[in-house]
Parts: structure tokens; sequence; C-alpha cells
């Protein structure tokens, strides 16, 4: 597959000296859903804001669809949507007419059906007469979403979409990202649920302090990031791990007064059934089990601390 | 050029004026009749006549600049600094347009909602005096200039404004002294000479002038000079907003 986004060297710096964006190289190709994954102030939001021409690059270059966005940026952005992360939307005017601006905006002609569509698969069209003051959070974010659909973008930046939404909405739009795209759109979301990256990107970038430390295949990624934790918490603390749990990769935590057992969730057997069994055959008696799963930001942790060394 | 994104700024810029019709409509037809009955009725009744012509009628052109100059520069403000205040810029800044476009879009419907207090101005004035006008053409592109450029004006500082009271500060602190002081209501000519000279300083001066030859044939300045003053102040906002889009200045980091 062709790239359709290609990123040179993008540098961004402000006059204190700050410096958003350090010299980010990346390829998106074509149809392809790329997750940018990176904890607050990382630099996500600059990218995508300086891709778009909201941000005036320092140095670098960007093209969309081979055109530069500075020099042929009428045809670089007109290939682009945006579904920005803050809820920005004039109160005062309805769902229609917000939407249908944003079409007319980027030099398409009027496609009333077209709208209608889009509307209906966001359950917007019973709104479509409401002033968006008069919708909730979660209503106006997919307002947004059909603001950036309504120009058929060919590349769709989704900036944090899924932050402070309900379950049906991300649902939903884990759905209109799948059928975009089947259609061929290239997607790239920012995010810091890897839940989300799991369920729909093809490849993962992680960011830290305007950095891009990698990108990988997800499938790759998330052999990495795919291990779980079992915490078995004892009744009476043990001193030394019972003879029938050896063969089990168990480590002793609090005093002896815990187990802990790393699995893999993607694996055909997780073993924790057996561990149980063997756990009540040693005769130790559980006061309670929690599960936890290496967090993204432990991943960050790892390798910033990798990056930095 | 990208016309259909300039209709659509236009359009969606003028649901807004359309969704507060009444209040559009009735303001100025009330303070109209308020400067007649204070002016025309009150004053007037003892100035007579200025330069041969009725106090009340002398006092429309005046009147209706006054009101399309402040609405012109409030409206296009307003237009430009609400995306900015609540973050709906970005769509515009991300958009396949240009800086020509944006500002046809936002000044345009400015412009034709200024244009459009105008003529309701006339027409109220047009009830309480006699009015004919000497040079018909000639006070429609007077008018049609005056709401373009101070439109203009007025995107200029919907860009620089930090804050509402910004938004306020020069249509209140700098454009109404101007036009109260450049003979909306007085010719120059009543003024003392050094006075009429310092006059000829303010700009709005040569607009009020014009547009009052335009009506009544009789001007404090040459036409001419008036057609120039208000050429020049539009090349001169038009060169100020093409260098805030070249730069990015206070819309893009």
């Amino acid at each position: 597959m062709p790239a359709i986004l290609t990123i040179r060297d993008l540098r961004k710096s402000y006059s204190g000296g700050f410096e958003a964006l350090k010299g980010v190289t990346l390829d998106i190709e074509e149809g392809e859903i790329l997750a940018l994954l990176g904890p607050n102030g990382a630099g996500k939001t600059t990218l995508i804001s300086t891709i778009c021409g909201i941000i005036t690059p320092s140095s670098g270059s960007v093209t969309v669809g081979g055109h530069d966005i500075i020099n042929d940026f009428r045809a670089a952005r007109s290939l682009i949507g945006l579904v920005p992360q803050e809820i920005n939307l004039e109160p005062f005017e309805t769902v229609w007419n917000t939407v249908r601006f944003s079409r007319g905006l980027f030099g398409k002609s009027r496609n009333d059906a077209l709208i209608e569509d889009i509307l209906r698969k966001l359950s917007l069209w019973d709104k479509r007469k409401n002033r968006i003051m008069e919708l909730s959070g979660g209503m106006k974010r997919r307002v947004l979403i059909a603001k950036a659909l309504s120009h058929e973008p060919r590349v769709l930046f989704l900036d944090e979409p899924t932050a402070g939404v309900d379950v049906e909405l991300r649902k939903d739009m884990w759905n209109i990202v799948a059928e975009l795209k089947a259609t061929g759109v290239t997607i790239i979301l920012t995010t810091h649920y890897i839940e989300e990256a799991e369920a729909i990107a093809d490849r993962v970038g992680v960011i830290n302090a305007g950095a891009l430390l990698l990108v990988e295949e997800k499938e790759n990624l998330m052999t990495r990031m795919g291990k779980k934790q079992l915490e078995v918490q004892l009744s009476a603390p043990v001193a030394a791990l019972p003879e029938e749990l050896a063969h089990h990769d168990l480590q002793l935590a609090n005093g002896g007064g815990a187990l802990i057992y790393t699995y893999d969730t993607r694996g055909e057997r997780t073993g924790i059934t057996a561990l149980l069994n063997d756990v009540a055959q040693a005769g130790l008696v559980l006061a309670d089990v929690q599960t936890r799963q290496s967090s993204l930001e432990d991943i960050f942790v790892d390798l910033v601390s990798g990056d930095a060394a | 050029m990208n016309w259909t994104a300039v209709a659509s700024i236009y359009r969606f810029e003028m649901a807004r004026f359309f969704r507060t019709l009444m209040q559009s409509f009735m303001s100025p037809v009330l303070s109209t009749s308020l400067y007649f009955v204070v002016f025309g009725a009150a004053i007037g009744s003892r100035i007579d006549q200025v330069e041969g012509i009725d106090y009340g009628a002398f006092i429309v052109p005046g009147l209706i600049m006054l009101s399309v100059m402040t609405q012109a520069i409030s409206n296009a403000s307003f237009g430009i600094y609400f995306p900015k205040f609540i973050g709906t810029i970005y769509e515009l800044l991300s958009a396949p347009v240009n800086f020509l476009e944006i500002v046809l879009g936002y000044v345009g419907a400015a412009a034709t909602k200024a244009l459009f207090i105008g003529v309701v101005i006339l027409a109220t004035a047009s009830l309480f005096v006699d009015l004919t006008i000497a040079h018909p053409i000639a006070m429609v592109l007077f008018m049609l200039l005056t709401c373009l450029s101070f439109a203009l004006l007025g995107f200029i500082i919907g860009i620089w404004a930090g804050n509402f009271e910004q938004l306020q500060l020069v249509p209140l602190m700098i454009v109404t002294p101007l036009v109260f002081l450049g003979g909306s209501f007085y010719s120059i000519s009543m003024l003392p000479p050094i006075w009429q000279k310092i006059t000829l300083f303010n700009p709005v001066v040569y607009l009020i002038s014009g547009f009052r030859w335009a009506f009544f044939d009789t001007a404090d300045v040459p036409v001419g000079l008036s057609l120039m003053a208000i050429g020049g102040f539009t090349v001169a906002c038009m060169a100020v907003i093409w260098w805030i889009f070249k730069t990015g200045w206070r819309i893009r980091s």
C-alpha cells in the first residue's frame, strides 16, 4: 500500500524554547488505522494540529496524498477530516446547519442524502433540528464526528474521540471506524486507552515528549503488552512457595501474603484453573483474588527509561 | 476560489442575524426615531437650516453613517471573535480555504447586515423628513464602501481582541467619538477655523462629507477626496488582513 501521509523530521518549537515536536518522521499507509498513544502533553494533538493546518510547523515537511500541507494546502486539506479533542461547536445553531456548514466549507456541493445518512448512523437524525446547546456532551461529540465525515475525507483524524464518552458511543464510533476503513479511509486516532487501540488499530505509535518512540504493528505490540497478572491474597502468609505450586511461574509478594501469577491473555490457556486447583491442593486459604493488566503508563515508563538510557 | 466555502460562511453568519431579526430591525428603528425626536424636533426646531438644508434632513446621512459604521464593525468583529472564543476556528484553519475566502464570507455577511441597518434607518428617516437624494448611485456606492471597509476593520478588531472587553474597546473609544466629531450632526464649516483644520485629520469627516454630498450635492471636502479616503482605507484594511493570515498573528500558533 502506498503512503497517503508522509511526515518528515517535523518539528515545532515555541518562542519560549519549548519543543513540542522533536523531529517526527512517519509514513501512514492508505486505508490503515494508526493509533497514537501517549500521555498528556506528549505532542499527540500538536502533531495532528500541525498536519491539519492549525499549527504552523517550525521545520520539516508533511504531504497528504502527495500534496504538501503548506505549498499545496488546498489539495492536502480537502482530503482531511478532523474530530478535535475539545467540544468546539456553535451553541446557537442547529445540528443540521452545523454539519451542512462543514461540508460547504470544504467546497463540497450540497448533499442532503449523505448528511442524513451520517446523522442516522450517529443516532443524530432525531436531533437534527435541535440547537447544539440543547444536546448532551456525548451527542455533541457525535456532531463533531458528523462534521468531519460530512466532507467525505480520505484521511480522518480522531483526537481522543472517546475521552469521557459512554460505552454506547464508543461502540458506535468503533463501528463507524470499521465502516470507513472498509471504504478505504485512512484513520489516525489518539487515545489514552490501550483497549481502544487493541479494538480497532492496525498499527500503534507511541509518542512521548514530542518524540515518536515506536511505531509497531498492533499484533507485535499486543504480544508485549498483553501480559496480565493475577494476585492471590492468602488468609495466612507463607514463608516459601509450597511444593505443589513450584511448577507455576509464581512470585511471592506482601511478605508471603500474596502470590503473583503472570499470564498471557491471548494464549489458549491461561493456566488460572490449574493454579487455583493447586493452591487448594496445597491447603492454602484464599482471602481475595484480583487481576491487573500492565498499563500503558508502565509501557511508557519502560520506553522512556529505555530512551533516556 | 472556493466559492462554495465563501457561500457557506456567509450563509452561516447570516443565520445568526436572522435568528435575532426583530432585535436587528427594531433597534435601529427605535434609535433613529429617538435621534429625530431629540435632534430633529427639539434641537432642530431652533437650528432651522444648515447650508440651506433643513436640519432634520441634514443629519440623516450622518445618522446612517453612525449606525452603518458601528454595526459593520461590531458584526464583523463578533463574527470572527466568536469562533476564536468558542474554539470553532479550528475548522476554518483546517479547511481548504485561503484568507480571501474567509474574509469574503465573514466581511460580506457583516457588510450585508450593516447595509440592511442602513436601509432601515433611511426608510425610518424618510417617515420624519422629506428626503430627495441628489446622486442615488453615489449614495449606494458610498454606503456599500463604508459597510465593506468598516466590516474589514471590524474583522481586524475581532482577530486582535483577546476578550469581550477589547472587542468593545475600539468601537466605543475610537470609532464612536470619530463619528460624532466627524460632522455627523453639523457641518464642519460651523466650527472655529482652527478646529476646521484639526477635524480634517479625522478620516470619518471624508466619509460623512461624501455621503452627504450624495444626498444634498453639498460637501465639506471635495467628493473625490472622500472617495480616495474610503478607497485607501479599504485597501489598508485588506493589507492588514492579508498580513494577519500570512503570519498567523493571533489565530495560528
